[in-house]
């Protein structure tokens, strides 16, 4: 599913989106980063309500496509420079986890 | 043996911001050099958590790393407390981690398990008040 879908269907504001035909496959839901790691698929939509800069190092090293904050909460000033800076795309979605993985099409 | 490139890192104790610099630094060198994709994601989990754990338990220290053609060795030291009982620290959903680190994101009890089970070849080897070193192997086949 393109990006942009995912974007219109979750309401959500973008932090950073570098390519919004990138297609996301598949996803992961979860805030410890450890169990994150292992378990993301690469290319996914990884839905967290962590906000601080240790979550673009997560994404970054596991290569996910899109991390998917929750519940409106907003990253950070860390994680917010970390993810431009690095090309990590990021969307903010009002929706808490479970309506948001439902509403995402994924 | 001799076509090694060598990287080493110093990673510094309670920062949260840098820590991740050294795994992201040897993910890019592994990806210049064509390593498989597969074999990058495995080296970055288990070196990220490596990294981290030095970061919360042990006020930093440093990775060494080697980089073969078909394998790379990652040698993490820290003269931080130790690690009193190495098995009950391996055993998956343990973690001393304090609610402030848990506030981060980690203190699931993942790190060393996900070490071990991204690596080829694990070894820790720790003395309480002197400190540990953990050297991990993955291969690239």
């Amino acid at each position: 599913m393109k990006l942009s879908e995912i974007i219109k269907n979750l309401d959500a504001k973008v932090v950073n989106a570098s390519d919004l035909d990138k297609e996301i496959v598949g996803g992961y839901c979860g805030d410890f980063l450890s169990v994150v790691m292992g378990k993301a698929p690469e290319n996914g939509g990884w839905f967290t309500i962590m906000n601080n800069q240790n979550v673009a190092a997560v994404a970054s090293l596991t290569e996910v496509g899109v991390i998917i904050i929750c519940d409106g909460v907003e990253p950070d000033p860390y994680l917010d420079k970390k993810v431009r800076d690095i090309g990590l795309d990021l969307i903010i979605t009002p929706y808490p986890v479970f309506e948001a993985v439902k509403k995402s099409g994924l | 043996m001799s076509d090694a490139l060598h990287l080493e890192f110093e990673v510094s104790g309670n920062n949260f911001v840098s820590a991740g610099g050294a795994s992201d630094e040897v993910k890019k060198t592994l990806k210049m050099l064509g390593i498989g994709a597969q074999y990058i994601r495995k080296v970055a989990i288990a070196m990220y958590e490596g990294e981290i754990n030095m970061v919360i338990h042990a006020g930093g220290g440093r990775a060494i790393v080697d980089i073969y053609r078909e394998k790379i060795v990652i040698v993490l030291k820290d003269q931080g407390p130790g690690i009193p009982d190495i098995d009950l620290a391996l055993t998956e959903g343990y973690s001393t981690a304090t609610d402030n680190i848990r506030d981060l994101g980690f203190g699931a009890g993942m790190g060393l398990p996900n070490m071990k089970k991204y690596t080829d070849e694990f070894n820790l080897e720790s003395e309480v008040g002197k400190g540990t070193t953990v050297t991990m192997v993955v291969n690239f086949f």
